[in-house]
């Protein structure tokens, strides 16, 4: 019976995970847009503060973190809202497997399609903003674990909201003060790789803050999208 | 033992017992913070150091540590809430977030003040400055997640997990001074060792503490009966109850 059910989660992990990537493929703007919305946000700062490059690279960590921080929470919306509107969401409550398997199945499409792309666009950004180029690595590996983190806690924002009309300001008002930690860590292991400093303590932080998450996350969400049905 | 829960969870009995405590509660709090506050801010000797900015610390110290207690009360309240579903634990989470923000803000702004003459700045991204702000929009975004949904028990039911989750930044706040390097000092209490203070100056900020606490007693009582006659206006125990004052008062 075990081994049957486990199989039955795989599958139900795999379709779910499958189904919302295709979704998302077919919708072109919807993971499009927070990805040039992260570019716009990046081309603002040189223009309002300095264009000048000794002074742009010592903010390029700051400024790449808001900006993919802001991606982020803007793609929240997508992660429950259609699928609570026509009804999805309902029946995967309702079907017998687990239903944070179900929405952790949810959030890893989602980091797919609005988490991993942006970690691959900071090196790019990173060139506008003067980064040197060894530190593209750190800096794009700091934002796919820090973005998976984030896409993890905004998550129970999101559920939380999905039965709210016009939750978008409200999901920015009640997420953003937890992602502070996030940034810090996140921002600051650039820092230290600009300054030449071993990155890995704050690498370890921002890994810690991914499991913790990852282990509350998934099982809080399930349980924000239940109270929301239940009225 | 059940039924003595249930018992008080009923917001009728709960009424009832607290229309005795809430006054005694109430005289309690101005009893200490009279005493606690003249005694600090007039008879307690000045620091040799700070002078008479110290006495800030007689608020301060007060309101963060309110601050902290009435986010726990919001999570114990948010627990009871969500596996009991006693309606009790939600009205005392929905009272207790205005007071927390308002104590949160004024601790930051007591800091704020007493930066000035000590550290000569009114703000640092110090970590327990931070983590302090943090909870002060933890405690907007509950209040305004709660007033969001139309229905007063879907926002009670959201406002309570969000407590639940934004329950990670206490312990964050309580062991900033001691993780990192921060400009503010670390704790002037504790249970387990005896105070750096000389007695002068900290039994009157001991009787402020209790103030506070008293007062927060006294505040979230208060307004708690409050909540419970308007969500059980259509009760029959309050109508019985509001005729019988007007009956009183003709």
């Amino acid at each position: 019976m075990s081994s049957e059910g486990g199989h039955s989660w795989a599958r139900a992990f795999r379709y779910t995970f499958v189904r919302d990537l295709r979704l998302r493929i077919r919708h072109g703007s919807e993971w499009g847009s927070p990805l040039i919305f992260f570019a716009l946000i990046v081309t603002l700062f040189p223009l309002a503060t300095t264009p000048d490059r000794t002074v742009l690279v010592t903010f390029a960590p700051g400024i790449l973190w808001v900006a993919a921080l802001l991606a982020v929470l803007l793609s929240l919306d997508a992660l429950f809202r259609e699928d609570h509107d026509d009804g999805t969401l309902e029946q995967m409550l309702l079907s017998p497997v687990p239903a944070w398997l179900l929405v952790l199945a949810k959030m890893c499409a989602h980091w797919v399609m609005a988490g991993l792309p942006l970690a691959l666009m900071s090196p790019m950004l990173g060139l506008m903003l003067a980064l040197p180029s060894s530190v593209f690595w750190v800096t794009a590996l700091s934002l796919a674990l820090g973005s998976a983190t984030l896409i993890l806690i905004g998550a129970i924002g999101a559920a939380l909201t999905v039965g709210v009309r016009r939750g978008g300001l409200l999901l920015a008002l009640m997420v953003l003060p937890l992602y502070i930690p996030v940034l810090i860590f996140g921002a600051g292991v650039v820092r230290l790789a600009l300054d030449g400093i071993d990155v890995t303590p704050y690498l370890a932080i921002l890994g810690a803050m991914f499991a913790a998450a990852l282990a509350l996350s998934p099982w809080a969400s399930a349980a924000a999208l239940r109270l929301a049905h239940s009225g | 033992m059940w039924q003595w829960i249930h018992k008080w969870a009923s917001p009728k009995h709960f009424y009832r017992v607290s229309t005795r405590v809430a006054p005694w509660l109430w005289g309690l709090a101005l009893i200490l913070l009279t005493v606690g506050a003249l005694w600090g801010l007039a008879f307690a000797p000045a620091d040799y150091q700070q002078h008479d900015s110290f006495r800030i610390i007689y608020v301060h110290v007060p309101s963060a540590m309110l601050a902290e207690s009435c986010f726990a009360l919001m999570a114990v309240c948010a627990v009871v809430f969500l596996v009991w579903k006693i309606k009790l634990a939600d009205i005392v989470a929905k009272v207790a977030a205005p007071f927390g923000a308002s104590m949160t803000f004024a601790a930051l702004f007591s800091g704020a003040v007493w930066g000035i003459p000590t550290w000569g700045t009114w703000w640092v991204w110090d970590a327990r400055l931070t983590s302090m702000l943090i909870l002060l929009f933890l405690y907007f975004g509950i209040i305004a997640l709660r007033y969001a949904f139309a229905r007063e028990h879907s926002g009670g039911r959201a406002a309570a997990v969000l407590s639940l989750v934004g329950v990670v930044n206490l312990p964050i706040i309580k062991y900033s001074v001691e993780w990192w390097n921060t400009l503010h000092q670390t704790a002037s209490f504790s249970l387990t060792k005896a105070p750096s203070m000389p007695e002068s100056m900290w039994v009157p900020l001991l009787l402020m503490m209790l103030g506070a606490y008293a007062l927060f007693g006294a505040v979230v009582l208060s307004r708690t009966r409050n909540e419970i006659l308007r969500r059980e206006h259509r009760a029959r125990w309050v109508r019985a109850l509001i005729t019988d004052t007007c009956d009183k008062e003709h």
